[in-house]
């Protein structure tokens, strides 16, 4: 659980260099979540990296999700400080038709294969990125598969019910 | 002397001959599939492209079709080395988004089963150290140590290698006498072939010359590529989960985390080897302290009533039937839960719409986060240090494709 101090100053460190990019900030649970606006997102994670009040220099992961019903992709961040012990989730919403955000690679190396594997599956085009292909996938797929609209199975197919139990 | 100016001598190629290596996808040296483009200067590698992606089975994907507890099977194939760390990652961070209190007990026996998991995984990845620098001795030894754990295994839910261990809340039952005694016989017999493997190779003079020095990486570098696990620690780094984040009690117990210096093969191999000893202390306090009580969480919706009294009681029917065909009242929430997998921080960023199956469900998977350092790492190296790096990150191919 994070203290309220702790999150202020996090807010505080955004704000004195960017003004009007958080959306909404607050606790999912156990996790301080800020939901940003696309533009800055990867200066404001270089500005949280070098500053010396929140020096979030280790990147856990990241991550796409698509909410179809608002035509969205979020890309979730997750930093973590090591000295600390205090980690931070940063989203992003991106317009499902041509997600674009500017990549996170000129901070941190390891997002490399994360942001493909983001582009991989949800299309976000992560732009500045030095290799940006498809990175599980076979490279001539046309789909971006972990998107809503594709389901698991072939919806056509006749010869399995999935009356009962299907989502 | 005649002057033979009109004769051209041939020109002296004085460029570098560079020629291309396709290592893998099914190589014996690479311990999985996995593909490398490597260009060579004679035998130093210029340059590698790893080509990933050759078992991908689109776990994420999957695991949104999936009733909660249909998930734990397809967690087993992400680091099959050590799967019940995933097995019980994702149970736990089930438990976290439904606000389950787990019995102490229930606890202990998952500090024990998981520190077990470690220890085969290390034991994998430190006797093929020793295959890939010529010692197959060592292998043997501690290969016989590991069949030990798969009994054990199976003694405690009935599979070996993808094991399904446990229940959300629990385990499905107590471990038997003869599951105790197998682990004790494990805690008796281990720490020796440990000795022997050690005074086979920890000092070994061809063995560290193999070693020191080779696949290194700093602590910068490996920060800016997020390694986790023992391949940080390695580096000099002294993050752990089991401290950082304790989960499942793990701050009852004493253990050290040890940390190398160099982050090259040797300090890898070193950080491994006393890791499990930190692991085998780790079983033997929770052994000693295990505390009494229910071996699984008051969770009916989750957790399958006894065989017997489904077919007697319609309570225990009705939960059943509803478990599964996984049509329990799920809670909304978004939770990331993250344990400290063999290979590092394994995460499960999980998001529940209160529909039968996740919305989302994201791995992070150490493995394919710190396969990505690897062309920078084998860049100027000998192609055998590349095959010795390879397997001293211990890359598994199940977590690293998912």
């Amino acid at each position: 659980m994070m203290e309220a101090g702790v999150q202020e100053k996090i807010i505080s460190v955004i704000n004195e260099k960017f003004e009007d990019e958080i959306i909404e900030s607050g606790m999912i649970r156990d996790f301080f979540t800020i939901v940003l606006k696309k533009e800055k997102i990867a200066d404001i994670i270089h500005h949280l990296y070098h500053h010396t009040e929140t020096r979030f220099q280790f990147l856990t992961t990241l991550c796409g999700i698509h909410y179809p019903d608002q035509n969205q992709i979020a890309v979730m961040y997750q930093l973590h400080n090591l000295h600390t012990n205090q980690r931070v989730r940063l989203k992003v919403y991106l317009s499902a038709v041509r997600p674009e955000v500017n990549t996170l690679t000129t901070v941190f190396a390891g997002a490399n294969w994360m942001e493909r594997e983001t582009y991989d599956f949800f299309g976000v085009r992560f732009i500045g990125h030095p290799n940006l292909k498809r990175i599980l996938n076979v490279e001539d797929m046309i789909i971006h598969p972990l998107r809503k609209e594709y389901p698991l199975e072939d919806q056509t197919r006749e010869d399995k019910s999935d009356l009962m139990f299907g989502r | 002397m005649i002057e033979r100016q009109d004769h051209k001598a041939p020109v002296v190629q004085d460029e570098k001959q560079i020629s291309y290596l396709n290592l893998g996808p099914t190589h014996p040296a690479t311990h999985g599939i996995f593909q490398n483009v490597l260009k060579m200067d004679g035998e130093v590698i210029v340059e590698s492209t790893p080509t990933i992606g050759y078992i991908h089975r689109a776990f994420e994907k999957l695991a949104e079709r999936r009733p909660f507890g249909q998930i734990t099977p397809i967690t087993d194939r992400l680091n099959y080395c050590s799967a019940p760390i995933n097995n019980i990652g994702w149970h736990m961070t089930v438990e976290k988004l439904l606000g389950v209190e787990i019995p102490k007990r229930v606890q202990y026996l998952r500090v024990i089963i998981m520190e077990l998991a470690r220890i085969t995984d290390h034991i994998i990845c430190n006797a093929v150290i020793g295959v890939d620098t010529g010692a197959l001795t060592g292998f043997v030894y501690l290969f016989q140590q590991r069949e030990l754990v798969y009994e054990i295994y199976e003694e405690i839910c009935g599979t070996r290698l993808t094991t399904n261990i446990g229940r959300i809340g629990g385990f499905e039952r107590d471990f038997s006498p003869k599951a105790w005694d197998k682990i004790n016989r494990f805690l008796r017999e281990l720490p020796e072939v440990l000795k022997e493997f050690e005074g086979l190779l920890n000092r070994n003079r061809i063995f560290m010359d193999r070693t020191i020095g080779a696949g290194g990486i700093t602590a910068e570098k490996a920060l800016n590529y997020s390694f986790t696990g023992p391949n940080l620690r390695a580096a000099g780094i002294d993050y752990d989960v089991r401290v950082m984040n304790p989960y499942s009690s793990y701050e009852d117990f004493d253990f050290v985390i040890p940390v190398g210096k160099n982050g090259d093969v040797y300090d890898r191999f070193m950080v491994r080897q006393e890791e499990m000893w930190q692991s085998l202390n780790i079983i033997k306090q929770a052994m000693d302290k295990l505390p009494e009580g229910p071996f699984h969480a008051d969770v009916p919706e989750f957790y399958l009533p006894p065989k017997e009294e489904v077919y007697n009681n319609m309570e225990a029917l009705i939960y059943h039937f509803k478990i599964v065909m996984g049509e329990t009242e799920i809670p909304k929430g978004e939770v990331y839960h993250c344990v400290e997998g063999a290979n590092g921080e394994l995460g499960f960023y999980l998001i529940s719409d209160g529909g039968r199956t996740p919305y989302r469900l994201h791995f992070r998977r150490p493995c394919f986060i710190f396969y990505q350092a690897y062309p920078e790492i084998v860049k100027g190296s000998m192609l055998s240090d590349a095959i010795l790096t390879m397997s001293s990150m211990n890359v598994i191919a199940g977590e690293l494709d998912a």
